[in-house]
């Protein structure tokens, strides 16, 4: 927890405003994962910190507007005081050292909470290769060779390692309880690692606007109790049937509200040949497992539907 | 074509709620037509206002356009909220995705570049040479080519309503959405060249402003003299100066990809819609800070006139704005920490970023020592500056909060971040506006506005505020994200509809004071200034009558202080009488502005609607217009002495000086301070 390193009042403060917003069931204050705990952790602290400055700042200017009111003739008045060295020496350093204290603890954070980390656990993580399309999340299981459209499941306390590129406009993959989010774009890869800690079904959306189905691009995130749990949806996915290039261009259809659907097989690489689709031949990436010419072929495939033109 | 993409499927004759607005602004339209040709008053609007170059008639013109546009995206800000409170649990609403995204685009785009924007631009046209001792802008042409290209822009945006549609991307644009890939309709192209006519004539309205402030300032007025509102309008100016051109760029590259198939933002062949971002927000977050700047010396100026007191740290107010400049132009990254940037490349940004709020925490507290020791009087345009310094410390907080990268990945893109920047720009910025207009506004006009409804429009601003804006960071800790056209989650429901009436609230705010210009203007003859300075101000515009004479100053004061003004009435020599005045060199006024700005609008529509022979007429009638300009040798003229005498006779006379005495003396000093200060 980040807020462990500070002092015992500002803990304390943390917990009061915590228990304050409690309220907000499903949100980011009702963490499930370690990731979005620590960053829930983060926004108490660095808010109570600030409040140090707020409330005072606050309370002065209804005071001194107040004391110094026209009506009241007791109070000093003083037309061409206008400069004091100390007063001036003090409002400099305070906001000086109010945001020193932050800077310390952001450069801290944005460490220990970057998004590309690999999390610290003894449990083997979950691949799991994210495709934002017009307007569903397809999700691959590389290891497992399935994929299913908006419905993600992992077995709860073990880490997901996710890689997010997009074959559509920009989108943003967020699961608020399990933590933050990043964005999805065509022809690069982003990373996001993320834990459940508590098994149960989450939120997951897409943040980022990205056109007319954009709302009911949502999916649930479930975390199963149990790895046997875990294996009896792998099982049920199976059923499905395969997604290769022909069910993959029915995918770049675009639809609102996509149900889920389930994928028994995934042609090999196809996360990579949907990212080498718009790297215009310059990249190809090593993680694929294919060859240049067989990737460039993949991803040729892959673009059944042409760009659309007016 | 003839018409290009243009046809008669581009009205949306199906949609009632445009056909609706349409209809009552086409009808307001003709009454408002109808009634200047029954008054008879096309020559004068024509002679004295729309060909002026007079930078305080300009400056009306600017916030008459601000506060037309602000109506159009407040009506857009009603019916969001009214979509998301009707659309929860299921339901859908009354707008579809289809209509609904062009709202919230329209309402993004409108508020900060054609609300914001010209009530800024507005504001400093009329105060800013009066303000340093000047007779006008260094280039008074220029000033009214910027206003019209304003205009133009603004056209193109309402015509959008009528004329096809507006874009669907958000008000960032950002591609690959933006792209023809994505968004293949004329909406997009609407806004890029709204945005890009507006944003020249931004760019040009700045340069004129940074040579007028350094080259033209009243004789004996250094610099660090400057007045703050001064001062912030020249920080401002350097970031527009600085920052527009990378707007203009990014829409030019923009621009050539949609319309002559280049990639520099497409997701495909090579493109880097990344860098659009980039781009974007190195002037984006600039622009941030252009429109509150001049906000912060707003509310400098009227705590300092309200508490009759100096303002507290001048000089240091003038260095925290600078550095509020500088850093500005170097957190542009924390728009996108969620892009993937690395651990130390977001850590420097949001740093960076934090450290903004040491300036700014200087001026909040710069200002409570002002209030220190002074005489407070709570007239409206201190309770807008009390109602901001308390708004804004949240809104700043919630800021820092969110240029942590590690809690930004929770906040970003959330209604938290919409209730931030709602935060600072209505509770800084817009707060800021509307204290000045209330402050100069007799400056402008010669008669103060009512004080009881100024008084309740801030309260309903500031109540409609907060039940407007707390549920939508509340919403933003529950995991709702911006721009959803329908919710499903029944916990969020309240909060939707708390939002909703804070909207309603606002908006009997702004009826408020619709309804005190109204009721000002008619009570114009008890709430008028005679003296020109109707606060006791400090500064050089309230030296002069109120409204000023076009010629601003009869004879150009010298400066010897910050707070000249009360300098002058400290000496006596406030309303001083010259034995003789000597002749006043002016500008001419032009039409030349009108037209190119005209000649603007149809070239920027001919380009959406891909109308080739309309746009080359529309540019040929832009250099046909310079043209005629340049080669216009009736440029400037001088008033005579008689006419600058009668004109101050009169006013020295409302005053009830004897404006004769000179003859008697050789300085008349007829009213010292002491009296002034009784009226």
């Amino acid at each position: 927890m980040i807020n462990s390193k500070h002092p015992r009042i500002l803990r304390g403060l943390a917990l009061g405003a915590a228990a304050l917003l409690s309220g907000c069931q499903g949100g980011i204050l009702d963490p499930k994962g370690q990731v979005a705990a620590d960053e829930k952790s983060l926004i108490i602290t660095a808010t109570v910190l600030m409040l140090l400055v707020v409330v005072p700042v606050i309370l002065m200017t209804l005071g001194f507007a107040w004391k110094y009111r026209a009506s009241n003739k007791s109070a000093t008045y003083d037309p061409k005081w206008s400069h004091s060295g100390k007063i001036e020496a003090v409002v400099w350093i305070i906001p000086i050292i109010i945001v020193s204290f932050l800077a310390v603890i952001t450069w801290n954070s944005t460490h220990k909470l970057d998004p590309y980390r690999p999390l610290d656990s003894a449990v083997k993580p979950i691949n799991v290769q994210v495709v934002s399309l017009d307007w569903k999340w397809l999700f691959i299981y590389p290891d497992l060779n399935i994929a299913s459209v908006n419905q993600l499941v992992f077995p709860a306390n073990t880490p997901v390692n996710f890689k997010i590129t997009s074959d559509a406009a920009m989108n943003s993959f967020f699961i608020p309880q399990l933590g933050g989010q990043i964005y999805s774009m065509a022809g690069m890869q982003t990373k996001l690692h993320l834990i459940a800690n508590e098994p149960g079904s989450y939120d997951g959306m897409s943040a980022n606007y990205s056109g007319a189905g954009f709302s009911g691009m949502k999916f649930k995130a479930t975390a199963t109790a149990t790895p046997a749990e875990f294996d009896a949806w792998v099982k049920q996915v199976r059923s499905g049937k395969p997604l290769d290039a022909t069910s993959y261009a029915q995918l770049l259809n675009q639809s609102e509200n996509n149900p889920v659907q389930h994928f028994s097989s995934v042609t090999p690489g196809l996360f990579y040949g949907v990212l080498n689709k718009y790297m215009a031949g310059h990249q190809t990436s090593m993680e694929s497992g294919l060859s240049p010419i067989q990737l460039a072929a993949l991803s040729k495939s892959l673009c059944k539907t042409p760009v659309v033109k007016e | 074509m003839l018409l290009g993409k243009l046809t008669l499927d581009a009205i949306p004759f199906h949609e009632p709620i445009i056909m609706g607005a349409l209809s009552g602004a086409g009808l307001f339209g003709l009454a408002i037509i109808a009634a200047i040709t029954k008054f008879g008053k096309w020559g004068y609007l024509w002679k004295e206002w729309l060909t002026s170059v007079d930078h305080k008639k300009i400056g009306v013109m600017y916030i008459i356009v601000a506060l037309v546009m602000l109506l159009r995206g407040f009506a857009d800000a009603l019916m969001m909220r009214t979509q998301l409170a009707m659309a929860t649990g299921g339901a859908h609403g009354i707008f579809p995705p289809e209509h609904y995204d062009q709202i919230f685009t329209a309402h993004g785009v409108i508020m900060i570049i054609f609300m914001a924007m010209p009530f800024m631009t507005g504001l400093m046209n009329i105060v800013v040479p009066l303000q340093i001792g000047a007779r006008d802008v260094a280039f008074p042409f220029l000033n009214s080519l910027s206003f019209w290209l304003l205009v133009a822009a603004a056209a193109l945006v309402n015509i959008s309503l009528g004329v096809g549609e507006f874009a669907k991307t958000g008000w960032v644009a950002y591609p690959p959405l933006s792209e023809l890939a994505y968004s293949p309709g004329v909406g997009v192209d609407y806004y890029i060249w709204a945005l890009q006519i507006s944003g020249i004539g931004t760019t040009l309205t700045a340069l004129n402003f940074l040579v007028t402030i350094l080259k033209m300032r009243a004789p004996g007025m250094k610099l660090m003299q400057m007045p703050i509102f001064t001062w912030t309008c020249t920080w401002a100016n350097v970031l527009i100066v600085s920052s527009f051109p990378i707007l203009t760029g990014a829409l030019a590259m923009l621009t050539l990809d949609r319309y002559l198939d280049f990639h520099f933002f497409t997701s495909e062949a090579g493109g880097n819609p990344m860098m659009y971002l980039n781009l974007f927000w190195a002037w984006g977050h600039p622009e941030v800070y252009i429109l509150v700047l001049p906000a912060f010396g707003i509310f400098s100026e009227v705590i300092s006139t309200f508490s009759g007191k100096r303002l507290f740290g001048h000089t240091s107010m003038i260095i925290a704005s600078g550095v509020i400049t500088v850093l500005g132009f170097m957190v542009w990254l924390h728009h996108f920490f969620t892009m993937g940037s690395g651990a130390s490349v977001n850590a420097f940004f949001g740093i960076a970023t934090m450290v903004i709020s040491v300036p700014t925490g200087v001026k909040l507290f710069n200002w409570l020592f002002t209030i220190y020791r002074g005489r407070l009087r709570f007239t409206a345009p201190v309770l807008w500056t009390l109602g901001f310094m308390v708004t804004f410390s949240i809104g700043g907080m919630t800021g820092v909060l969110m240029a942590v990268p590690g809690a930004d990945f929770m906040l970003h893109n959330s209604l938290f971040l919409i209730a931030h920047f709602h935060n600072t720009i209505i509770g800084g910025a817009v707060f800021g506006y509307l204290a000045g207009f209330v402050f100069w506004f007799p400056k402008a006009f010669g008669f103060k506005l009512d004080e009881r409804l100024g008084k309740a429009a801030f309260w309903f601003w500031q109540t409609g505020f907060y039940f407007a804006f707390v549920p939508l960071y509340i919403l933003g800790f529950m995991g709702m994200t911006r721009r959803l056209n329908h919710t499903d989650n029944p916990l969020w429901t309240p909060w939707l509809y708390a939002a909703c009436i804070g909207a309603v609230l606002i908006a009997i705010g702004i009826g408020c004071q619709l309804l005190q210009i109204y009721v000002s203007v008619r009570n114009r003859k008890q709430l008028a200034d005679v003296t020109g300075d109707p606060w006791n101000g400090h500064t050089l515009e309230w030296s002069t009558s109120s409204p000023p004479p076009f010629y601003n100053f009869a004879k150009v004061p010298h400066v010897h202080d910050i707070d000249a003004f009360t300098d002058m009435k400290e000496k006596g020599v406030a309303y001083e009488i010259p034995q003789q005045y000597a002749p006043i060199h002016m500008p001419q006024n032009t039409a030349a502005g009108v037209y190119i700005g005209g000649f603007t609008l149809v070239c920027g529509f001919a380009l959406i609607w891909h109308i080739w022979w309309l746009a080359i007429v529309g540019l040929l009638g832009i250099i046909a217009s310079m043209l005629g300009r340049a080669y216009d040798s009736n440029l400037d003229y001088y008033v005579q002495p008689d006419e600058v005498e009668s004109i101050e006779r009169e006013r020295f006379e409302k005053m009830g000086i004897d404006f004769d005495r000179y003859d008697e003396r050789e300085t008349a000093r007829p009213r010292p301070t002491k009296t002034l200060e009784q009226v």
